[in-house]
């Protein structure tokens, strides 16, 4: 039994170093889990052990392949011999038509072993996902398993037939993820469980560097912007239900305490003035930071209701007001930064980033949209090409807004490196790290005006 | 309870619940381990089903406390009836003053809300807390004690401790963060949206009417939905009332018409079912 303790102390180790809590605790349930259920069924084993450890649904994406890792299917390759490649896409286009699960693990298996190995000294070799999916292409086999599926009839004629084609691609995508497992515990035999598991599993997604992510986790993060905008809009209303207790009005204290005969009984609290604060949103939505503009301003458009306006506008060194684009139920998350960079002016006569020349354009063509009431956000990294930062813009915009803010994706080292001109701006606006959508979560709630 | 994990889905399947692997293992554990299950998914995929079947098969009393917000101690945890100790201090005259109080605060004047209920009973209990984050914060603190040592105080009678564990079941629709405190006192379970073939089965089971071929439709439909980029996708709830109302229209084979004028059993938003007729290219006719 020692060893299987042994294992679950190393695969929460693993976890925990992706940011997964678990403490003490639950380690020991997770081994009477263990216990309980016994070793001879692994899918069981898995839920067993995602259920006493894992707090959360979004942490399920690191325990499963961690949990590959630790408690791997298999010890080696599988049986038999090498198996060439036509006979593979063979046997894969009729586990793809059938919809066979078990079988495309096992031709995962077998094709990680014949197509994926490299290198040839022990000390430099190992297994690609990468290699074995270039050679196989699962994706080309498309066309052959619809006729395949079609010609049997099982797809049913008529109006489900149109839904093959995505539920195929679907399957394919299922087989690359499972090559990727089997090729990451592959290496993990020969490398040690402990390094893969720290490196090749990604983190969640909103661990995810916003300048790094890419397109899958980028459309991750745009699903989970409705659920964590209900979250904040929570967490905003109890600020504001604390905000509203708040000084004492001794005047009306002392008022209504005339009534007891000059004793205050009951202490009066000033009211304060139902305002709805405003937002006015800068978005630099140049290729750089796209990604961290985009999820910003579909994040702060599902929070509109909490605020009396929001204005947002887009920039790459012209500025144009995109408010209209982000309007509830227009809104499709996937198109929004083709429909801005398509419908809005935002670029002159070059296509890079200006701040100087667009945060001018700003002052002088909407400096109207900042008033007392108003709290600005300024989204970008601040690299200006080299060209004027134009400080004395941003200065009448600060000075004339109630608070302003700089949200920045890159992490705080680089900051005046190379084009940045975070230092400078930095004087002038609080500017704050802002590069994973935990971060930003944490700083929307700490800074959105209520 | 239950003498291993096929036990659990098979009694389960008796009275109507069919359970997922991952359902059915956590449900044994949590009776084994004695912890109870917190369970979060979308709406309509079973959370609250879940109790009661659990309920049903351990031919246990199923106490259910609806969290909402502003729930408080009074309605989840016990409440003195003022009423009846007026009455008993105006009823008994000649008694010493001290007589009365230890008299008014006994449990003959207690009046038990669910998670008391739940905990003082000798018979077998399965207590469910609904809608766990409709509740406030505070209100998470007062299940701690519950959750963790089956136990609640009440400062003029003492601590109540549960003779018989109760199998307690909280469900969550995640729209608050509920803190790391709870979570880490429950065994976590997340119930998605079933495979295919589960969907069929759970299809079959509740509208048996309906022909296998048009059931399997009905589910690929429904999974494709899922997959869009909707504000609301189908649960598993709406996949039972689209084969209900296929049923009652007489339709044998889904086609265009059907779907395009059944889909507002499926999706409750226009611009979701815009979106969906365009995908489905329904439009065509």
């Amino acid at each position: 039994m020692s060893d299987v303790a042994e294992r679950i102390t190393s695969l929460v180790g693993a976890l925990r170093a992706h940011g997964v809590r678990i403490g003490t605790g639950e380690s020991v349930d997770a081994a009477r889990a263990v216990e309980t259920l016994g070793l001879a069924d692994r899918e069981l084993l898995r839920e067993g052990l995602a259920a006493t450890l894992l707090h959360g649904v979004g942490q399920r994406a690191v325990f499963d392949p961690v949990f590959d890792l630790y408690f791997p299917r298999g010890v080696g390759g599988p049986d038999g011999g090498p198996a060439d490649r036509a006979a593979l896409r063979d046997r894969l286009a009729a586990a793809l038509a059938a919809d066979d699960p078990a079988a495309l693990a096992r031709l995962a298996a077998e094709a990680v072993d014949g197509l994926g190995g490299y290198g040839s000294s022990p000390e430099s070799d190992g297994w690609s996902a990468y290699q074995t999916l270039e050679r196989l292409r699962p994706q080309t086999l498309l066309a052959r398993v619809r006729a395949d599926v079609r010609g049997r009839g099982v797809s049913g004629a008529g109006f489900t037939d149109r839904l093959l084609d995505d539920e195929l691609r679907r399957r394919i995508e299922e087989f690359r993820r499972l090559v990727g497992a089997e090729a990451r515990r592959r290496v993990a035999e020969r490398r040690g469980r402990d390094e893969i598991a720290r490196r090749a599993v990604r983190p969640t997604a909103d661990r995810v560097d916003f300048l790094f992510a890419n397109r899958d986790q980028l459309a991750e993060l745009r699903r989970a912007v409705r659920p964590l905008a209900r979250k904040l809009a929570t967490r905003l209303a109890a600020r504001r239900r604390r905000a509203a207790r708040g000084t004492i009005d001794l005047r009306r204290t002392l008022r209504s305490s005339l009534s007891t005969g000059g004793v205050p009984m009951r202490p009066v609290l000033r009211r304060r003035r139902p305002a709805r604060p405003e937002l006015v949103l800068l978005c630099d939505v140049s290729g750089s930071v796209s990604g961290f503009s985009d999820f910003t301003m579909l994040l702060v458009q599902a929070l509109h209701d909490q605020f009396g306006k929001v204005r947002v506008f887009a920039f790459v060194n012209r500025l144009d007001e995109v408010t209209g684009l982000l309007d509830h139920g227009r809104a499709d998350p996937e198109g929004l930064g083709a429909r801005i960079r398509a419908e809005a002016t935002l670029t002159g006569w070059h296509g890079s980033s200006d701040y100087g020349a667009a945060l001018g354009e700003f002052a002088e063509r909407y400096g109207s949209a900042v008033g007392p009431r108003t709290t600005v956000f300024v989204l970008g990294d601040a690299r200006t090409n080299l060209s004027d930062p134009n400080l004395p813009a941003v200065r009448e915009i600060a000075g004339r807004a109630r608070r302003a803010y700089w949200l920045n994706p890159e992490p705080r080292a680089q900051w005046g490196t190379g084009d940045s001109a975070a230092p400078a701006y930095a004087e002038l606006v609080e500017m704050h790290e802002c590069r994973t959508a935990r971060q930003l979560s944490g700083l929307v709630a700490r800074l959105l005006p209520v | 309870m239950f003498t291993s994990v096929d036990d659990v889905s098979a009694r389960l399947a008796e009275t109507g619940y069919l359970a997922s692997p991952a359902v059915a293992t956590t449900v044994f554990l949590a009776a084994r381990l004695g912890k109870p299950l917190l369970v979060e998914g979308p709406a309509g995929v079973g959370k609250t089903e879940l109790a009661k079947a659990v309920a049903q098969v351990a031919g246990a009393r199923l106490v259910r406390l609806q969290c909402y917000e502003g729930v408080d101690e009074s309605r989840a945890l016990y409440e003195w009836n003022h009423a009846k100790q007026l009455l008993r201090i105006s009823a008994g005259r000649d008694e010493s003053w001290d007589e009365t109080r230890t008299d008014i605060f006994g449990e003959e004047f207690l009046l038990p809300r669910p998670l008391l209920t739940a905990i003082r009973g000798d018979e077998p209990t399965v207590l469910l807390i609904d809608e766990t984050d409709k509740a406030d914060v505070e209100m998470e603190g007062l299940l701690l004690e519950v959750l963790s040592d089956f136990q609640i105080t009440v400062p003029e009678l003492g601590t109540v401790t549960a003779t018989r564990r109760p199998f307690v079941v909280l469900t969550s629709n995640a729209g608050r963060e509920l803190s790391e405190a709870l979570r880490r006192r429950c065994l976590f379970l997340h119930i998605g949206f079933p495979e295919a073939e589960l969907e069929r089965r759970i299809v079959r089971l509740h509208v048996p009417g309906l022909g296998a071929a048009l059931t399997a439709s009905v589910v690929r439909v429904v999974g494709a939905l899922r997959a869009m980029d909707l504000r609301k996708v189908p649960s598993v709830a709406e996949t039972v009332d689209w084969a209900h109302t296929l049923l009652a229209l007489g339709a044998d084979t889904l086609d265009e018409a059907v779907v395009q004028d059944t889909l507002g059993v499926l999706l409750k938003h226009q611009d979701d079912i815009r979106k969906a007729t365009a995908k489905l290219d329904l439009e065509t006719l």
